[in-house]
């Protein structure tokens, strides 16, 4: 099968379906494809709870919401980009707005902000605690109303076609048939989200395994600053389901066994509501250093949300509530919830600039797979979803502009046949190695050797050891030998994905000898400036990962040291 | 603690049953994981978020549509547990329905915000709680499954969009809307199943009651 759009947009997700929009509103001739592995409206986006930042409070001020960024990120995002991105947050909750989205108000009608981790200010926009929930179905109900933009579900993304430094179009798999398509381009955008299920205790949707960013690396675009992941303080014990840190924003408490709300002894001032890496890690150490509870599921800490009562949890919080009680067992309004923090973000992704390009022309990226970047190493809550909106737009829009004038640059059936070949020597493999089991012993070795603390040997045991599964990978069986709805290939072929792209990130980690942000190490536990303000970039060779660095762009600020 | 899942496979050309054990301790959905990553990796369904917010894993459990997300199988209180897929779907494979047609269908409910004016847009939270609770249909495809004449019109999850966005203040399209339903919801007969399995308790049925009301009167120009 062969299809022809002008633009192919990849991932249905906040930012693909907002970059379709952005291109359908200024041109309706131009022709868009938006190819997703889920329906839209399954996408991960609609996960994300407690909200989107945006400045709206009188108080506050685009320099002030730039400023937490840059020290959220522990001073690793480029500045120019920020201030862009802050400039046109307020924006694009208004557009969302006239949309349809359910925000939620103020007495007096207007758009109503909660306070989150290392924002100044009660800056962060939010439809109750389902604000992904409702962004989404937002922008996939506009979409119907756009003829020039075709919905392709189902279809899995598994190549780029690249000439000369220029895309011309993918490859993807058509699920249902397992089929291999083409689809010819002038421009393509990933937006195919972050990387979260390297790890094994995750906030995650089970199908967000940084496809985008591997395909992209596979194809010499390198990737930018890996090593740094975000650990959300409080995911749900045993399941990892998303805790949002709205309910600290709403008040809500971290307490340790001896009830004592422990943040006071590491952020004094921002207490609960400190950047998360910062919460994170000192959750981290009451559980080392044996102040934590313990339960079936091994160590937790209680986040406490009963003095909150119920009509608050129940206007503020419902679906925390209703998801407490199916997964956990626990009514939040009548007993603390066992939490630990969990892998969340992939600060990291595709090395592209504030204008979402990338170095090869006509290929763009949005979302949490691209890395602009605005959350260096830490990124602030409810500042992804803004990203995607923002940037989702801004990588269209651009996207728009590269293909006027532009003709398609032909696919030759031998490039088409390549892509082809190399899927049917996955779909032939008739190994001896479970391509599970290999998923799992991965996911082990990122929660052991990439989590919140690391040190120099447990890196260099990750690096080896993703080594080992790679080779291991090599003799994977796929015993499905069907083609309609193969789930066991797209399976297997994702967790190729997540093998590169973990390379990736232990390799960067490895390197990188300072603390900074997310990325926090117990032998070099200082953040330096001197030596390691820059960003690391990962290129995929034949002998394995190479590192380069890039500068930091610092426009207004310089750094300084962090306190909360 | 084990319990049999008896789950109805279908491999494209013939359909059968087959049987597993799996762990009771556990949602549904992570049996299917079990035993897709441990016993027979050939098995297919759909998961993703995990959470039931995604709307992708709904299936019938022992008859009832339901999120297998969402479900403990202590829960079921059964020692087998039968899944089966989707009822007025088409299966593709297994446990997996194809869900084009459904969703080609919600768009004829037009179901968007409708609204010419511009400039700021003001909402007390009373008026956002008229049309709250209709936002929150995942479109999962349990009522589909549930409703004995959807095959023959919309089916009730693209009324409950309609009805969400006629009680939106911000919207200025009802009457659009009305027209377009008007051919395509006179089939239910209320037998109310719907309501029993949305897993977010919308009462899709009382809906398309309230829905036809309003068609009748529009087009009688009252
Ligand atoms: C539980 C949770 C809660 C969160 N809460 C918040 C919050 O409150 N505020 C905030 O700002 N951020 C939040 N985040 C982060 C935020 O939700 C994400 O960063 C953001 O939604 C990512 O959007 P995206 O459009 O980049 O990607 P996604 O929503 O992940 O979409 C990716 C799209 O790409 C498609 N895709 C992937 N791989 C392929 C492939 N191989 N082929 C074809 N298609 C593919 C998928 O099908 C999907 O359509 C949260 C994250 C989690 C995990």
């Amino acid at each position: 099968m062969k299809f022809r759009y002008d633009v192919v947009i990849v991932g249905a997700g906040l930012a693909g379906m907002r970059a379709a929009i952005a291109i359908a509103e200024k041109n309706e001739d131009v022709s868009v494809a938006m190819v997703s592995k889920t329906y839209p409206t399954r996408c991960h986006s609609v996960c994300a709870e407690g909200g989107t930042a945006a400045v709206f409070d009188k108080e506050d001020s685009l320099d002030l919401h730039a400023w937490d960024t840059v020290k959220g990120a522990d001073f690793l995002a480029d500045q120019d980009a920020v201030e862009l991105f802050v400039s046109e947050c307020p924006k694009e909750i208004l557009t969302l707005d006239a949309w349809g989205c359910p925000w939620s108000r103020t007495e007096d009608g207007k758009i109503a902000l909660r306070p989150f981790g290392g924002q100044s200010l009660n800056r962060t926009v939010f439809a109750k605690d389902r604000t992904g929930f409702h962004e989404v179905h937002t922008l996939y109900e506009r979409i119907l109303q756009y003829p020039n933009i075709e919905i392709f579900s189902e279809y899995f993304l598994t190549g780029l076609i690249v000439e000369n430094d220029e895309i011309k179009g993918l490859t993807a798999i058509d699920i249902k048939t397992g089929e291999l398509t083409l689809f010819e381009a002038k421009a393509v955008i990933l937006a195919t989200g972050g990387a979260g299920r390297l790890y094994g205790f995750t906030t995650y949707s089970h199908n967000v395994t940084g496809d985008g960013m591997a395909v992209a690396y596979r194809c010499g675009v390198p990737l930018k600053d890996m090593e740094f992941f975000q650990f959300h303080p409080t995911g749900l014990v045993p399941s990892g389901i998303l805790m949002t840190e709205a309910c600290r924003g709403e008040g809500g408490y971290l307490l340790n066994k001896d009830k004592e709300r422990f943040m006071k002894r590491y952020a004094p001032e921002k207490m609960e509501l400190a950047p998360r890496d910062v919460v994170a890690r000192a959750m981290w150490k009451e559980m080392i250093e044996g102040r934590a509870l313990e339960g079936e599921h091994g160590l937790y800490i209680a986040l406490d949300l009963t003095h909150l009562g119920e009509k608050k949890i129940k206007a503020r919080l419902p679906l925390i509530r209703e998801a407490a009680i199916n997964f956990a067992g626990i009514d939040p309004v009548e007993k603390p919830l066992p939490i630990k923090p969990v892998a969340h973000y992939t600060m990291g992704g595709i090395h592209v600039n504030k204008n979402c390009e990338t170095d090869v022309k006509g290929l763009y990226a949005t979302g949490e797979v691209a890395c602009i970047s605005i959350h260096g190493a830490n990124r602030l809550g409810s500042n992804s979803t803004s990203e995607c909106l923002v940037f989702g737009r801004i990588a269209g829009e651009n996207a728009l502009d590269f293909v006027l004038n532009k003709d398609f640059k032909l696919v030759k059936e031998d490039e088409f046949f390549e892509e082809e070949r190399k899927i049917e020597e996955i779909f032939n493999k008739n190994g001896s190695e479970s391509p599970y089991a290999i998923k799992k012993e991965l996911n082990e070795v990122m929660d052991n050797y990439l989590w919140i603390f690391r040190e120099e040997s447990g890196m260099k045991k990750a690096v080896q050891k993703i080594k080992e599964l790679k080779e291991r990978y090599k003799d994977v069986k796929i015993t499905d030998k069907s083609k309609s709805f193969n789930t066991d290939l797209i399976y297997t072929i994702e967790i190729g994905y997540m093998l590169d792209l973990a390379e990736a990130v232990a390799v960067c980690a490895l390197f990188r000898k300072e603390s900074r942000g997310a990325h926090y190490r117990l032998d070099y536990q200082k953040r330096d400036d001197v030596n390691w303000l820059k960003h690391s970039l990962a290129y995929k060779t034949a002998d394995g990962v190479k590192v380069d660095y890039a500068p930091v762009t610092i426009t207004k600020w310089e750094p300084v040291e962090r306190k909360y | 603690m084990e319990v049999i899942f008896r789950i109805k496979r279908f491999d494209g050309g013939s359909s059968y049953w087959d049987e597993f054990k799996v762990p009771i301790n556990m949602t549904v959905l992570e049996a299917l994981f079990y035993i897709k990553e441990n016993i027979d990796s050939t098995l297919a369904f759909r998961a993703f978020c995990r959470m039931g917010i995604c709307g992708s894993c709904a299936i019938r459990i022992n008859k009832k549509p339901m999120l297998a997300c969402e479900t403990q199988i202590s829960k079921l209180e059964k020692e087998t547990i039968e899944l089966e897929p989707l009822k007025n779907f088409n299966v593709i494979k297994d446990l997996v329905t194809d869900f084009e047609g459904f969703f080609k269908k919600q768009k004829l409910a037009k179901p968007y915000l409708i609204r010419k004016s511009k400039g700021e847009i003001q909402q007390t939270p009373k008026q956002l709680e008229e049309y709250y609770k209709y936002t929150l249909c995942i479109k999962c495809g349990a009522c589909v499954s549930a409703c004995p004449v959807a095959k023959r019109c919309l089916g009730p999850a693209p009324v409950v969009a309609a009805h969400r966005f006629n009680r939106d203040s911000r919207d200025e399209g009802k009457e659009e809307r009305l027209k377009a339903l008007s051919d395509h919801i006179w089939h239910c007969h209320f037998v109310s199943d719907c309501s029993e399995v949305c897993p977010k308790n919308l009462h899709p049925a009382e809906v398309v009651q309230k829905v036809r009301l309003e068609v009748l009167k529009f087009n009688l120009g009252w």
